[in-house]
């Protein structure tokens, strides 16, 4: 895979303002870092980029010598308002992007992207809480950048941190497969409005006192804030995990308009 | 490069459970459909011409292939929205919605 966009035509100068059309950039990289050993968050520096919301993504689009060209969508990590735009990709084997994106990329290396894109699956201030955010996997992500723009917001406004309370139920498959797992023991730490769960489906420590199963029921019914609190939900991941996760939430009586769902593929589309 | 989604295309006979594996959300049709819509389209309102339902586009279901995306309704599974891509030109087929309300500026 070439080092894509040299022969775009796509400006990749002009300002946007905020109806533009979504540009393509040419982004450049700052830093790669190892987040697990299959994952990496890769800092970009993107100039002109007009900012984002906390849950949205961008698209990646590859150029072969060739001309062929594949576009992939990454969720964003970095939350609103940081100068560095933060992807954090799961390396798929068979994958056509991210073995690039985790494997190659080097500081100085420029791909193209598009973004931000998507006003669904975000949450701002004004959407409140409580928050309950469930992620499998790499589908942690885009709740990150939640997280991470909570702690900003709450920086300056601390009165918050009850109204925007937040529980994460996080699954992945085993302990050295946790995605930021010691930014989140840092903030559960210090914030007791943030809760972290974990549950490990594959294998854990043998002093692992946390669930060892996938998400069912019983854990939701356990971790998720009472319905009569109006939690606002947020469910990213693979899509029979959204799927279970977010059917049975509504079983147990949460308000589909309240469960927002970004499922993502074999084809590492959002996560 | 691509194998996948081209087989699934040329192959009808592929599992319930891959398709299902395959299902994305609404939202991961932003970036294409932004391409259209002057504005973000996945928190606009379509109303399915199948079922009638009414929902955001964010919340429907995408099913994305090299050509494009077909996005259907997750009541009934009708087609609202079919995307694709050719060579020269991106084409709608929106024939699945009755209508598609996207909030304006006043």
């Amino acid at each position: 895979m070439a080092i894509p966009g040299a022969s775009s035509g796509t400006p990749a100068t002009s300002e946007p303002v905020a109806t533009a059309r979504i540009l393509w950039r040419i982004a450049t990289v700052l830093e790669v870092v190892p987040e697990t050993p299959r994952t990496r968050t890769v800092f970009f520096d993107v100039p002109g980029w007009p900012g984002h919301r906390a849950g949205q993504h961008v698209d990646v689009r590859l150029t072969a010598d060739d001309g062929y060209q594949t576009e992939r969508s990454y969720s964003i990590a970095s939350p609103p308002g940081e100068s560095r735009l933060a992807l954090t990709v799961e390396r798929l084997d068979d994958g056509e992007v991210s073995p690039y994106l985790t494997d190659e990329l080097h500081p100085g290396d420029q791909i193209e992207l598009r973004g931000p894109i998507g006003g669904y699956f975000v949450w701002d201030v004004e959407t409140g809480g409580p928050l309950f955010l469930v992620g499998g996997g790499s589908g942690i992500v885009p709740l990150m950048a939640m997280i991470r723009y909570r702690v900003a917001l709450l920086a300056t406004a601390p009165n918050s941190a009850e109204t925007l309370r937040t529980r994460l139920l996080y699954s992945s498959r085993n302990w050295d497969e946790v995605i930021y797992r010691d930014e989140l023991s840092r903030l559960a730490k210090t914030d007791r409005t943030l809760e972290v769960v974990h549950t490990l489906t594959r294998a854990a420590p043998d002093s692992w006192t946390g669930f060892r199963r996938r998400i069912d029921r019983a854990m939701l019914n356990e971790t998720a804030w009472p319905v009569g609190e109006n939690p606002r939900v947020f469910v990213c991941g693979p899509t029979p995990l959204v799927e279970s996760v977010a059917g049975t939430l509504v079983e147990l009586g949460h308000p589909p308009a309240l469960v927002k769902t970004e499922r993502f593929g074999p084809t590492g589309t959002p996560g | 490069m691509n194998k996948v989604s081209n087989q699934s295309m040329e192959q009808p006979v592929v599992s319930d459970r891959a398709i299902d594996s395959l299902r994305l959300d609404g939202n991961a049709a932003a970036g294409l459909l932004s391409e259209i819509f002057a504005s973000d389209v996945t928190v606009g309102r379509a109303k399915c011409a199948g079922c009638g339902a009414t929902r955001a586009i964010g919340a429907l279901h995408v099913y994305s292939h090299g050509m494009g995306m077909v996005v259907r309704c997750p009541g009934c599974d009708g087609v609202v929205l079919r995307v694709a891509r050719t060579a020269t030109h991106l084409w709608l087929d929106a024939r699945g919605a009755v209508s598609i309300a996207i909030e304006g500026q006043s």
